[in-house]
C-alpha cells in the first residue's frame, strides 16, 4: 500500500517512530479492517437457517424477523459508531489524509 | 378527505419552495457569500441521499412485504462503501478533484488515455441503464397521485397527463438549475441545496409514518416486534445468494451511478466532508430503513389482501384517516422521485453533451475546429439542456411503453446491475496501472451484452426477446438460455445475471489489459490516477509557442466566457510574473487551462481542443514518432555535413599531395635541365677543344689529326644518341608515342633482341634460354618490346662484373601476366641504388658509364605504355630485371593516340 497517501513523504521508515506517526499507522489498520469487519458481520445472516415449512413439534422454527432486525441494526449502529470514532481520530491524528489536492492551486 | 386539487396545490407550493431555495442558494453562491452551512458536511451528506429514490421510499416497504429483510441489502452495500471510505472513496474523490472530472464517463475516459470511445460507451450504458430508473420515478409519482385520485371521486384523473406534466416540470427544474453555469465541475449550489432539503423532507416523512405506525397503531417497540413476528414476514426467509449479490450490487451501483458520482465526486466541496459522511450517511440509511419492516407488517395486517404493498407508506395513514400525515408522506415520495430525476438528468446530460454532442460538433466544424470564432458556450449549454429534455422524454416513453406494471424493486435492480458494469474498469483504473483502454472497453462491452441478454431483455418482455429464445436459448442452443447460461440452472435470475455479467466483465477486462499495451498518454494518466496521493498534478507536457496564446485566448473566451477567460489568463500572467498581455503557453499553464476547459466540456474534448491549437501534447504517439523522425532528419543532416567535411579534408589532402608533387616535379625539371646541360656540355667541351686543336695546329701529323677527328666524331655520335634518347623519352612521357601493335611470339622477339645486342659487341656474354617456355603468343608493339630487351641485354653486357659473364632469360606465366626475367651472374645493383635505377640520368657507376643513364627510364616508359611493367628483382644472385607483360590482351587504344 505504498500509494495510499497514508504517510508523509519525509516520514522516517524505521521501527521506532514518534507516537503520532505510530497512532496514524494503527488508524490505517482500522481503516482497512472496518469494511472487512462490516462485510463479515453482514454475512452472518447467511448462516441462519431458513424456516422448515413443516416444523417438527418442539423444533425451533427458523430465525424470527424481530431477532434478525435487532441483530442487523445493532451491527449497523456499531459500524456507524466505529466509523464516527474513526472520523474523529483521523481529524486528530491524520488530518493530511483528507487535505491537499490541487484545489488550493487551481481554484 | 384531501381533494386532488389540494394535493396539486401542495405539490405546486412545494415545488415553488424548492425553486426558491435553489434560486436563493445559487444567488448567494454567485455573489460569493454562500453561507457556511451551504458548504458544510451536512449538506454533502444529505445530498448523497439521492441514493434513496422513490424506490426506497415506496418500494422498500413493498420489497419488505414481499421478501422480508432482503430489502436491507440495498442499504448495506452503500454502508460498507462509506465506512471503507479511506480505501476507495477518498481516492476517487481526490482523483475526481485533481482531474476536474465532470462525470463518471469523463473519469474513465481521462483514466484510459482521454479516449472518447470509452466515454461514449459508458454514456450509452448509463443512458440505457438509467432510463428505466427514471421511468420508475415517474411511475411512483403517478401511482401516488392515483391513490389520492381514488379517494376523490369528483375529479376525473388522467394518468398519462399527470406523468407528462410531472416530466415537463422536472425537466424545467433540471434545466433551470442544472445548467445555470457551463462549468459542470463547479458546484451547483442551488440543486444541491434543494436536494438536501428534499432529503430532509423524505426522511422526516418516513420517520413520521414509522412513528405513527409503531406508537400510534401499535403499542411501542415490543408489541410492534411481536406483530412483525406474527405477520407473513415473521420468519427469516432470505436467499443467501441474493443477500450477498444484492449487497455487492448496491455497493457497486452506489459508486458507479452517474447521479451518485455527481453528488459524491463532482459536487464535492472538500475532502474532509467524506470524514463526516462516512458515518452520517450510513446513519441516514439506517434511519430511513428503520421503520420499513414495521410499516410493511402493519400494512399487511391492516389493509385488505391484494392492495399494492409498494404504496403502504401512503395507504396506511390514509386508511386511518391521517390526511396530513399522508400528505407529508406523499411529499416525501415526491421529493425522492424529483431529486433523483433532476440530478440523474443533470449528470446524464453532462455526459451526453460532453462525450457525444461536443465531439460531433467539433468534428462538424472541420479543420478550423477550436479556433473558429463564435461562442461555444451556447452550443454546450443548449446541448446540455436538450439532453436533459431528451433523457426525461426517454423516461416518459419507457414508462408509456412498459405500461408501468413491473414491481418497483425489480426495475431498480436491473438498473443497478447495468450501471455496475463500470465497476471493473473504475476499480482497475484507480488501483491497477496495468489496466488499459482496450481492456476496459472489452470488459464493459462483454458485461453490457450479458446484462442486456440475461436481465434487461427478459425483464422487458413484450416480445423483445422471443419466448423460444427464453425457453430454448439463442439459436436453439440450450446453454445460451438467458436465465441459465452455460447450463447452470436453478440460480435466482438476478444472481445469475450479476454473477455472469460481472465475473466475465472482470475476467475479460483483466485478460485484455494484460495482453494489450497502453499508449503513452494512457500510461501517464494511469500513473497519475493510481498514485494520485503522491503527485496530484502530473507531468503531462504540452508544448506551445507564444504565437498560440492568442488562439488559446480566443478559444477559452468561447468556452469559459469572456470575463472568466480574461480573469484566468490574468491570473496565469501574474503567476508567471511576466509583463505583457498574454501568458506564455508553458506546459504548466496549458495543463491548467486544459483542466479549466475540461470542467466545462469534459477532459477528452478539452484535450482535443487544446491539441488542435497547440498541435498535440508532447507525449502522443504521433508526436513521439514526429520527434523520432526529426531526430532522424537531424542525424541525416549531420551525416551529410560530416561527409562534406570529410570530402573537403580529402580534397585538401589531395591538393596538398599534388602541390608537393608539383613542387617535386618542378625540382625534378630543374634537376633534369641541369643534368641535360651537364650531359650536353661534356661532349661539346671535348668537341670544341679537339676542333680548336685541329684548327690551330696546322702541322700536325696525319695520325694525330685522324685521332682527334675520331674523338670529335665519337663525341658527336654520343651527343646524337643522347638527343635521340631525350627525344624518345619526352615522346614517351608525353604519351604522344604511336604504338605499332602486332602479334607474334615471344621467342621471335627475344631472338631478334639477343642477336642485335650481341652483334659486334666487345663484351662477350653467354646467354641461356629455354625456347620451349618462350613459345607464347603476344600482342604488343614488338619493336618497342625488342628495344627494351636489347637495352636489358646490353646493360648485362656492360655492367656484369663476373669473369665469365652469363645471362639467363627465364619466361614464366603468372596470374594474367607473362614474366620475362633477365638474370646475370654479376654482383647486381647495390640495394641503396635499386630505387633509383629507373630514374633519368641515374648511373650506378658513372666511371663505367657509356650511356647517358636514360636507358632504363626509357624501358620503364615503354613498358608502362605497353600495359606491362619493369622492376628490379632483389634477392637474386646477380642483377636481375623482370618484365611483366599482359597475356594476349588488346592493349587499350587510348595509349595509341
Amino acid at each position: 500500500m505504498r500509494a495510499d497517501g497514508a504517510g508523509r513523504q519525509d516520514e522516517p521508515n524505521s521501527p521506532f517512530v514518534e507516537r503520532r506517526t505510530y497512532r496514524r499507522r494503527r488508524l490505517m489498520d482500522i481503516a482497512r479492517l472496518l469494511p472487512i469487519l462490516g462485510a463479515l458481520l453482514f454475512t452472518v445472516p447467511l448462516m441462519w437457517p431458513n424456516p422448515d415449512p413443516y416444523p417438527a413439534p418442539g423444533n425451533q422454527a427458523g430465525m424470527a424477523t424481530s431477532a434478525a432486525i435487532t441483530y442487523i441494526f445493532v451491527v449497523w449502529g456499531g459500524l456507524i459508531a466505529l466509523s464516527f470514532v474513526f472520523g474523529l481520530a483521523v481529524r486528530l491524528w491524520a488530518g493530511h489524509w483528507t487535505e491537499g489536492g490541487p484545489q488550493d492551486e487551481s481554484s | 378527505m384531501a381533494s386532488l386539487n389540494v394535493l396539486a396545490l401542495v405539490c405546486l407550493g412545494y415545488v415553488a419552495l424548492l425553486f426558491l431555495v435553489a434560486f436563493l442558494a445559487d444567488r448567494r453562491a454567485a455573489r460569493g457569500q454562500s453561507a457556511t452551512w451551504m458548504r458544510s458536511p451536512l449538506i454533502y451528506t444529505l445530498s448523497l441521499s439521492i441514493y434513496c429514490t422513490a424506490w426506497t421510499f415506496y418500494g422498500a416497504v413493498g420489497y419488505a412485504a414481499r421478501s422480508g429483510l432482503e430489502f436491507l441489502t440495498i442499504y448495506l452495500g452503500p454502508t460498507l462503501v462509506m465506512i471503507g471510505w479511506w480505501w476507495g472513496l477518498r481516492k476517487l474523490v481526490r482523483v475526481g478533484r485533481s482531474q476536474r472530472v465532470t462525470s463518471i464517463a469523463d473519469l474513465l475516459s481521462a483514466r484510459y488515455g482521454k479516449s472518447n470511445a470509452l466515454a461514449i460507451g459508458v454514456t450509452v450504458l448509463a443512458v440505457i441503464g438509467i432510463t428505466p430508473y427514471i421511468s420508475l420515478q415517474l411511475q411512483s409519482i403517478t401511482l401516488s397521485f392515483a391513490i389520492f385520485a381514488e379517494a376523490d371521486p369528483l375529479r376525473s384523473y388522467h394518468e398519462t397527463t399527470t406523468v407528462f406534466w410531472v416530466t415537463a416540470g422536472l425537466a424545467i427544474f433540471a434545466i433551470l438549475f442544472g445548467t445555470r453555469n457551463l462549468n459542470a465541475n463547479e458546484r451547483h449550489h442551488g440543486v444541491v441545496t434543494a436536494v438536501a432539503l428534499e432529503a430532509v423532507v423524505k426522511l422526516v416523512a418516513l420517520l413520521a409514518v414509522g412513528i405513527f405506525v409503531v406508537w400510534g397503531l401499535s403499542d411501542g417497540v415490543t408489541e410492534t416486534l411481536a406483530r412483525i413476528d406474527a405477520s407473513r414476514i415473521g420468519d427469516w426467509r432470505v436467499d443467501g445468494g441474493r443477500w450477498a449479490t444484492i449487497t455487492f450490487l448496491s455497493a457497486a451501483a452506489f459508486v458507479c451511478l452517474p447521479r451518485m458520482f455527481q453528488v459524491m465526486v463532482v459536487e464535492n466541496e472538500d475532502e474532509r466532508h467524506l470524514r463526516v459522511a462516512a458515518w452520517a450517511f450510513p446513519l441516514y440509511l439506517l434511519l430511513i430503513s428503520m421503520f420499513v419492516v414495521p410499516i410493511a407488517a402493519i400494512g399487511l395486517e391492516l389493509l385488505p389482501a391484494g392492495s399494492n404493498p409498494d404504496l403502504f407508506v401512503l395507504t396506511v395513514p390514509l386508511s386511518q384517516g391521517q390526511q396530513g400525515l399522508a400528505m407529508l408522506s406523499f411529499l416525501g415520495g415526491f421529493s425522492s422521485a424529483t431529486s433523483m430525476v433532476i440530478v440523474a438528468a443533470m449528470a446524464l446530460s453532462t455526459m451526453v453533451s460532453n462525450h457525444m454532442v461536443m465531439p460531433i460538433w467539433l468534428h462538424m466544424q472541420g479543420g478550423e475546429g477550436a479556433s473558429v470564432s463564435g461562442d461555444v458556450r451556447n452550443v454546450v449549454l443548449y446541448a446540455r439542456r436538450i439532453s436533459i429534455a431528451v433523457i426525461l422524454g426517454l423516461g416518459y416513453f419507457y414508462y408509456k411503453l412498459s405500461g408501468g406494471g413491473a414491481a418497483l424493486a425489480a426495475v431498480g435492480l436491473i438498473s443497478f446491475a447495468g450501471i455496475s458494469q463500470m465497476l471493473p474498469a473504475l476499480v482497475g483504473g484507480l488501483f491497477w496501472r496495468g489496466a488499459t483502454r482496450t481492456g476496459a472497453l472489452s470488459g464493459l462491452s462483454v458485461g453490457f451484452a450479458i446484462w442486456v441478454y440475461t436481465m434487461l431483455l427478459p425483464a422487458l418482455g413484450g416480445g423483445l426477446l422471443p419466448d423460444h429464445v427464453l425457453a430454448e436459448g439463442l439459436f436453439g442452443l440450450s446453454w445460451l438460455r438467458p436465465q441459465a447460461l452455460f447450463g447452470i440452472e436453478g440460480l435466482d435470475s438476478t444472481v445469475h445475471a450479476v454473477l455472469w455479467s460481472m465475473s466475465l466483465n472482470a475476467v475479460v477486462f483483466c485478460l485484455v489489459s494484460l495482453m494489450t499495451f497502453p499508449s503513452p498518454i494512457e500510461r501517464l494518466q494511469g500513473a497519475q490516477f493510481v498514485n494520485v496521493f503522491e503527485h496530484s498534478s502530473g507531468p503531462r507536457g504540452w508544448t506551445g509557442s507564444v504565437a498560440q496564446s492568442e488562439d488559446l485566448m480566443v478559444m477559452s473566451q468561447r468556452i469559459l466566457g469572456a470575463s472568466e477567460a480574461q480573469a484566468f489568463f490574468q491570473r496565469e500572467l501574474a503567476r508567471q510574473g511576466g509583463r505583457g498581455t498574454l501568458p506564455e503557453p508553458t506546459p504548466a499553464f496549458l495543463e491548467r487551462l486544459e483542466r479549466e476547459l475540461g470542467a466545462s466540456i469534459g477532459a477528452a474534448a478539452a484535450h482535443a481542443m487544446i491539441g488542435q491549437i497547440v498541435g498535440g501534447s508532447s507525449v502522443s504517439v504521433q508526436d513521439l514518432l514526429a520527434v523520432a523522425d526529426e531526430t532522424a532528419q537531424m542525424l541525416e543532416y549531420s551525416n551529410q555535413l560530416e561527409e562534406q567535411s570529410a570530402e573537403l579534408s580529402r580534397t585538401a589532402r589531395q591538393l596538398r599531395v599534388s602541390n608537393e608533387k608539383l613542387t617535386q616535379i618542378s625540382q625534378q625539371k630543374d634537376a633534369f635541365l641541369s643534368q641535360v646541360s651537364h650531359e650536353l656540355r661534356t661532349p661539346m667541351t671535348s668537341i670544341r677543344a679537339f676542333s680548336e686543336i685541329l684548327r690551330d695546329d696546322s702541322d700536325m701529323p696525319l695520325v694525330e689529326k685522324r685521332r682527334y677527328a675520331t674523338i670529335i666524331h665519337d663525341e658527336a655520335l654520343r651527343l646524337t644518341r643522347l638527343l635521340n634518347d631525350l627525344l624518345d623519352l619526352s615522346v614517351l612521357e608525353s604519351g604522344q608515342v604511336s604504338l605499332n601493335m602486332s602479334a607474334g611470339t615471344l621467342n621471335e622477339v627475344l631472338d631478334h633482341a639477343v642477336s642485335t645486342a650481341l652483334a659486334g659487341s666487345d663484351h662477350p656474354i653467354q646467354v641461356h634460354r629455354d625456347p620451349k617456355s618462350e613459345d607464347i603468343r603476344i600482342s604488343s608493339d614488338l619493336d618497342r618490346l625488342a628495344q627494351v630487351f636489347i637495352n636489358l641485354i646490353a646493360n648485362a653486357q656492360k655492367y656484369c662484373d663476373a669473369d665469365a659473364a652469363e645471362l639467363t632469360i627465364q619466361v614464366r606465366r603468372s596470374l594474367g601476366e607473362i614474366w620475362v626475367d633477365f638474370i646475370d651472374n654479376g654482383s647486381g645493383v647495390p640495394a641503396d641504388h635499386q630505387q633509383l635505377i629507373f630514374e633519368k640520368f641515374s648511373r650506378v657507376s658513372p666511371e663505367r658509364a657509356g650511356g647517358a643513364g636514360l636507358g632504363l627510364a626509357i624501358c620503364r616508359e615503354i613498358m608502362q605504355r605497353l600495359n606491362g611493367d619493369i622492376s628490379y628483382l632483389s634477392g637474386q644472385k646477380g642483377g636481375s630485371f623482370r618484365i611483366s607483360l599482359p597475356i594476349e590482351r588488346k592493349i587499350s587504344l587510348e595509349t595509341g593516340l
